[in-house]
């Protein structure tokens, strides 16, 4: 009769086991997921991957090991919270659509500041694949990482409102949006030096024209907003003022001597952050370029992927504030 | 009159020296007792090595009724899915079944709380035990519930395989009839004729080269008290046994033997395929044909389903009580109901008539029956291949997260290794289907043979049978 009674007590126990893990872990669940700030040098998120199901409130903890970081998700309105070193911020999310979310630390923590991301796998009843269009730069088949430079840039910085008062009948093909997207300032300037209805105007006249077209294609909001992302997002490397000075560039701009070879492993490729204030470049580099530059990163500069983090309309805002180095905007900085 | 002299097998009993030619079968020398070898013979006497696996799969079966409910309603992240219609699902059809046959059920967790109770006792009988221990009624004997059963499941089969909360229901539904099952019936009532997954592995049992015999008919002549009989929990007679469909190795005869008389051996694949059942003059059972066709059925449903190129078939099977559904599920029905049995049944007697054999229809429907196991089992084991191995890699994620909630316990759960068969994999299938098709050929002809004697007209039919069959998977799987 004892073997029975082990045996008794062997399938209770187990039993016991196999309700007890599932129930009590759905209980530590519902208290929420603690996760760990940690620099990107010294491993970032922990976990950095986490699963939901639509609908499903997912409780966070959040707390740093080492600085202050900050907690936001990508491509949703959720404002980002700060997460303190030594302390729980709490955050309930909630996803209303399946799909993969990043989320990413807004402070700048350090040079590896935009690594810290994590993402989180939204799931939901299967459902047919979206079909999602490709972005514009895909489309147009630019060649994002190829040198360009304006042939002929102006001698000041051209004027919205100066083109504005020019009362010039300015074509309307010229005018549209795809066309703005889809071609550089220079482009620009290039068709209309060459219209013949245009050749009264001097050649800084017709930057003017091309700043008024490139001001009329976006809104006071869109710059506010595009002025607030880049604060936040970018001038960490590019500098508050577009120069490609921000507190990270120094750490960044270190010209590799010899060959990759001699990189060493975990060393990544890093270049000077791109000046937009630079005309030269920057007049060459159609709206499509640069969503294309956002969106996929700079491949061996350093440059983050923006792809998952901005919505398609901040990245159009972002883009349209970048060329207000170069243009004097109405409403522009 | 005694329960014993009741059954079936009774009618049987070898008495004459006719049927004792059995025990000359049983002493070919193509096989090797497992249990008379030494370091095998405790692992089966002793029940703890049998208990203790029965408890593991007692709690991954309760772990896995609670993931479905509780867990992530993804069936790629939910341990419920993964586990029971990937990883267990083929290891039943690519080892248990064409290895070890029964073997699973030996193992089965389903049936144990219920025995528990039935028996007063889970190692050791007592006497207070609870439940009716009513006979099962004669006229449910048999597989035709368990088609029934293994119908039901190709009806919800898109659903039951890929919701996690239906699958643990099923699960749960199973457990719950399992235990009222033995609290009214004696026995394994529900094991013997409902379990549907027993009617399957049980119909492909008789391919595996296990089985559980007895030595020497003599001395079970001879032994009045039965005591195999006596403490068979599935109600076999280990004497009895025709083949391995019924048995589920428990081996709870070999340790109630007081003479050392049960061998389980290691035998040929498919030795119970075209033998006549020991101790009758024919081969097969009408309710074992009828399964074997609809596993046959099942088997094209399910890879015209999860593998054909046919969305709306799936959207269809995956929308129950649509209108789409229905007709589905009425196109699954006519296929394993009219078609394939019709089709069959036509192939035999076509056969009969041509050559002129002179048996009874169902006779003849019921033996050449055991040619379509084979064929079917073959046909499972290359949908599983489709189905299941590109999946694997789930697997390991589910064991670090089984509840699809973000864990990673063992660092497996972003995982994605999975076999990569693609080089080999259409090649694969047609090599099983083919080995499954020439199996089947040769099992009918041996049938032939041994039927009639003199002609194998009688089984062209069912080979163009066979061989249609084949040609319908070899499309749905490989294209």
């Amino acid at each position: 009769m004892r073997k029975e009674w082990i045996a008794r007590s062997v399938v209770l126990v187990l039993v016991a086991a196999a309700i007890t893990v599932p129930v009590v872990a759905w209980q530590a669940r519902s208290r929420g997921v603690v996760i760990h700030a940690r620099m990107a040098e010294t491993g970032g998120w922990t976990p950095e991957s986490l699963t939901v199901e639509v609908g499903q409130p997912l409780r966070l903890r959040l707390t740093s090991d080492d600085v202050m970081h900050s907690f936001a998700i990508g491509q949703s309105d959720q404002p980002p919270v700060d997460v303190i070193p030594g302390e729980i911020t709490e955050v309930t999310l909630t996803f209303d659509e399946p799909g993969k979310y990043t989320f990413y630390c807004t402070r700048w923590c350090s040079v590896n500041h935009w690594r810290m991301r994590g993402t989180i796998e939204v799931t939901g009843p299967e459902t047919a694949p979206e079909v999602v269009e490709p972005p514009l730069y895909v489309t147009l088949g630019l060649d994002i990482d190829a040198e360009h430079h304006a042939d002929v840039i102006p001698e000041r910085k051209p004027s919205a409102s100066l083109g504005a008062q020019l009362g010039a009948d300015i074509p309307a093909e010229y005018q549209s949006r795809e066309y703005y997207r889809s071609h550089s300032p220079a482009n620009l300037w290039q068709a209309l030096r060459s219209d013949p209805s245009l050749s009264g105007l001097s050649d800084q006249e017709v930057w003017d024209l091309v700043a008024f077209v490139w001001q009329s294609n976006t809104t006071p909001q869109d710059l506010t907003t595009g002025q607030q992302l880049y604060t936040t997002n970018c001038a960490a490397c590019h500098g508050e003022t577009g120069a490609g000075d921000g507190v990270f560039a120094g750490d960044l701009d270190q010209p590799k001597t010899g060959e990759h070879a001699e990189m060493q492993a975990g060393e990544m490729m890093t270049a000077r952050p791109t000046d937009f204030t630079g005309a030269e470049h920057m007049l060459a580099a159609s709206p499509a370029h640069l969503q294309g530059k956002v969106l996929r990163g700079g491949m061996g500069t350093g440059m983050p992927y923006w792809g998952p983090i901005f919505t398609e309309e901040q990245t159009w805002a972002l883009i349209a504030y970048l060329y207000a180095f170069q243009f004097e905007l109405e409403d522009g900085p | 009159m005694n329960k014993l002299q009741e059954i079936a097998w009774k009618e049987k009993f070898p008495q004459n020296a006719g049927e004792i030619e059995i025990s000359a079968r049983l002493e070919l020398p193509r096989r090797i007792d497992l249990h008379q070898i030494p370091w095998i013979r405790p692992l089966l006497q002793s029940r703890w090595p049998q208990f203790l696996i029965r408890s593991l799969t007692l709690a991954g079966f309760i772990f896995t009724i609670f993931a479905g409910l509780f867990g992530s309603r993804v069936g790629s992240h939910n341990f419920a899915i993964i586990f029971v219609w990937i990883a267990w699902w083929t290891a039943l059809k690519l080892a248990f079944i064409p290895l070890g046959g029964r073997s699973w059920c030996s193992v089965c967790p389903i049936p144990l709380p219920g025995e528990w109770l039935q028996q007063g006792g889970i190692l050791e009988k007592s006497r207070r035990r609870f439940g009716l221990n009513l006979r099962w009624p004669k006229r449910l004997k048999g597989s035709w519930l368990q088609s029934g059963g293994f119908l039901l499941i190709g009806l919800f089969s898109a659903v039951t395989l890929t919701d996690a909360r239906v699958t643990a229901w099923v699960l749960l539904g199973l457990f719950g009839l399992a235990i009222v099952l033995s609290m009214v019936f004696e026995r394994r009532a529900f094991c013997s004729y409902i379990c549907p997954i027993g009617g399957f592995t049980g119909v492909y049992a008789k391919i595996a080269p296990v089985e559980v015999c007895v030595i020497d008919t003599a001395i079970c002549a001879a032994h009045s008290e039965k005591t195999c009989y006596q403490s068979c929990p599935w109600g076999l007679y280990p004497l009895a046994l025709r083949d391995s469909a019924q048995c589920g190795l428990c081996m709870e005869c070999l340790r109630s033997c007081p003479s050392d008389n049960i061998a389980v051996n290691l035998r040929p694949f498919g030795t119970d395929l075209a033998a006549e059942r020991r101790g009758s003059r024919s081969f097969g059972r009408l309710d074992e044909a009828f399964l074997a066709l609809v596993m046959l059925g099942s088997a094209l449903a399910f890879a015209a389903v999860f593998t054909g190129p046919w969305g709306s078939l799936r959207l269809a099977a995956f929308a129950i009580g649509s209108p789409a559904w229905l007709l589905y599920g009425l196109g699954f029905l006519v296929l394993n109901l009219v078609i394939l049995p019709g089709a069959f049944v036509t192939a035999v007697w076509a056969g009969r008539r041509w050559s002129g054999g002179k048996a009874q229809l169902r006779r003849a429907i019921a033996d050449q029956s055991q040619a379509l196991l084979p064929l079917g089992l073959f046909a499972w084991i290359a949908f599983t291949i489709s189905f299941a191995f590109p999946k694997m890699n789930t697997v390991l994620s589910v064991i670090s997260d089984p509840l699809g909630w973000g864990w990673n316990l063992l660092g497996t759960a972003n995982s994605t290794w999975s076999p990569d068969v693609s080089a080999f994999n259409p090649g694969l299938k047609v090599a099983l289907l083919l080995v499954g098709l020439f199996w089947s050929a040769s099992v009918a002809q041996r049938l032939a043979l041994t039927n009639t004697g003199r002609t194998l007209r009688e089984i062209l039919p069912v080979l163009a049978f066979c061989l249609a069959f084949s040609l319908a998977m070899l499309w749905l799987l490989v294209g």
